[in-house]
């Protein structure tokens, strides 16, 4: 297979020649004919839901648009709106950076050091601990269930239980009072996190080479922890790419958790985030413009993140 | 001392390991397991308690007396309400499997020739593939509400499905895993005369069954828990998680019915993962990304 590529590559090479790089174009499209119709179906769908849609939003994030009327442009206005204008956007981005900072690299951490440590265990209570790790997050939405943990009467079960051992007299509103809505958001929301990431951690772990670690070992690793820094983390790195992108934008797109625990909109914007912003704009005021101006923020911040991130995890090990 | 000279004779297994390190270890990954799995543990029990125990004082985790009362009273309220509970799963059950199985055919075509071949496009392709990965649907959701309403699919399952088929985490995880396929096993059926449709249907696919179930088990949950989102407005299209909302609005009278429904959510991809598990371990190895 790679030879043929090579040699299309070399033939390419030698017909520089030939007038028109589109004939070459077109040539390459009708010998590949086959790969282009086996991908149709997928890239179409793609295309027509993800990225046209993040292109339109960017130029309509200059517009205003309410669905009905014909949009209008208005240049930069819904960006100095937004940045200047919006107190309540500069509360959600507060909020969202706040989760970010905490829950991004508290799941990442925690993803990967449980990974290592189920790592350590025989195969059958490794798949055990996998699974009680995971379970959470693909458990649907059953997130609903510290809604009763955090529950405000006296039958909420944090509630009872402090009151039982008298820490408190009366129960406390948990999911109205702002002071522990951001916080508690940010503990259901780390319950959810060991995703994917915590999956593919605890795959990338299992195919390490055992002849590095023991090639190591001669060579004067002496401790765990030397053997996780110059071995276990270097030979993972494509995994703990994988995971940052995974963990990175789970936790700049806290909503659905927010909204269930805390309400949309919550008391006095605590649990507000970007997503719900975008989406009070977006669903409830059909401030079109506006709600995309949100979105390209939000793109530019995600995208953003884990670009930064990258750059940081290529310096593991070194 | 003594305990590095025994380390010598212990096998490759516990090189640079010391007990107590291993020790502590083990306890903090007791603490968070029971932290991770006590709210689930207290959902199963929940399903089971008698009215009189949901609502006790102090509130208690686990169940005395066992009863399948709840799950009675789901099925009668299946049968009285407007719409029956039957239509909500069958909706569920209908959006989640023609999703899911959709989502393995469109992202694993799609997958093949990126993984096996360089061709015009082809990078580009799946560096924005790889992009999308960057951020979350959120980002796309006025757009995608209106390209919705341009193609008229606002209030049809349609709106959930099709978005869902172009998954791309879907289709990174796939190509990944179709790299590990040997070149000369391609070539060989090449050789035998098989077209590529032929190559991908008969030696690809039935090589990557442990993607398909790892396709399966993210793609399973997400629409599974779906709720219809801005979608879906009728009632007799919306799914079982939005039904399962509107039995917990109905406040202390329902607690109990919506417990056994939180049950029957829940039970449906964890029982998936456990059957799934070690195929979704396989294709995992081989998720990481190149810088």
């Amino acid at each position: 297979m790679q030879a043929e590529v090579n040699r299309h590559a070399a033939s390419s090479l030698i017909q520089t020649k030939k007038p028109s790089r589109l004939a070459n174009v077109a040539r390459e499209l009708r010998k590949n004919k086959h790969y282009y119709l086996l991908m149709s179906p997928y890239m179409l769908i793609f295309f027509a839901f993800t990225v046209i849609p993040v292109v339109i939003s960017l130029a309509l994030s200059f517009f205003y648009f309410n669905m009905l009327e014909f949009p209008r442009f208005v240049g930069w206005q819904n960006y100095s709106r937004l940045f200047l204008g919006d107190d309540v956007f500069m509360i959600a981005l507060k909020n969202t950076f706040m989760f970010a900072v905490v829950t991004g690299p508290v799941s990442y951490i925690a993803c990967f050091l449980f990974a290592w440590i189920i790592n350590e265990l025989s195969p059958k209570v490794r798949a055990f601990m996998t699974l009680v790790f995971y379970a959470p997050s693909i458990s649907g939405n059953v997130f609903f269930i510290w809604l009763i943990v955090f529950s405000g009467d006296s039958y909420g079960y944090l509630n009872g239980f402090l009151m039982k051992f008298g820490f408190i007299l009366e129960p406390v509103q948990w999911l109205s009072n702002e002071q522990y809505i951001l916080p508690i958001i940010i503990i259901v929301q780390l319950w959810l996190s060991l995703g994917t990431s915590f999956l593919a951690f605890i795959a990338g772990l299992q195919t390490i080479d055992r002849s590095l670690i023991e090639a190591g070992a001669v060579d004067g690793i002496k401790n765990r922890w030397q053997e996780l820094w110059f071995i276990t983390l270097p030979s993972m790195r494509p995994q703990l790419m994988f995971g940052a992108v995974m963990q990175i934008t789970g936790s700049l797109a806290v909503a659905d958790i927010s909204i269930a625990l805390a309400g949309f909109p919550s008391v006095n914007y605590a649990g507000h985030t970007i997503v719900t912003h975008l989406m009070d704009f977006g669903t409830i005021r059909f401030e079109m413009g506006y709600a995309s101006a949100i979105a390209t923020v939000l793109f530019c911040t995600m995208i953003g993140a884990n670009k930064l991130t990258q750059k940081l995890l290529r310096k593991v090990g070194e | 001392m003594v305990m590095r000279m025994l380390g010598v004779f212990r096998t490759p297994r516990k090189i640079n390991r010391s007990f107590t390190v291993s020790f502590l270890l083990f306890a903090l990954l007791a603490v968070f397991g029971a932290f991770m799995a006590l709210p689930l543990i207290y959902a199963v029990n929940n399903a089971f308690k008698p009215l009189d125990e949901l609502f006790i004082f102090p509130p208690r985790f686990l169940v005395i007396n066992p009863t399948l009362d709840n799950f009675f009273d789901l099925f009668a309220l299946m049968g009285n309400s407007w719409v029956p509970l039957s239509r909500y799963i069958a909706n569920t059950l209908f959006i989640t499997i023609v999703g899911t199985a959709g989502h393995i055919l469109l992202a694993s075509a799609a997958a093949y020739p990126l993984a096996k071949y360089r061709f015009w496009g082809s990078g580009t392709l799946f560096s924005i593939v790889i992009l999308s990965l960057m951020f979350s649907g959120h980002v796309t959701a006025i757009p995608n509400y209106m390209v919705m309403s341009w193609l008229g699919w606002i209030n049809t399952h349609a709106s959930i499905i099709v978005p869902s088929l172009a998954f791309p985490l879907g289709l990174f995880l796939m190509k990944q895993f179709m790299e590990q396929i040997p070149d000369a096993l391609l070539e060989a059926a090449k050789i035998d005369g098989a077209n590529e449709y032929r190559i991908y249907w008969s030696i690809v696919m039935p090589n990557v069954k442990p993607a398909w179930l790892t396709l399966m088990i993210l793609q399973f949950p997400a629409l599974w828990g779906t709720d219809g989102g801005n979608f879906i407005y009728s009632e007799n299209l919306k799914t079982l998680h939005y039904a399962l909302g509107q039995i917990s609005a109905g406040g202390i009278a329902r607690a109990g019915v919506g417990a056994a429904v939180a049950l029957l959510l829940m039970i449906v991809p964890i029982t998936l993962f456990i059957i799934s598990q070690s195929s979704v371990m396989q294709t995992m190895a081989t998720s990481g990304m190149k810088e």
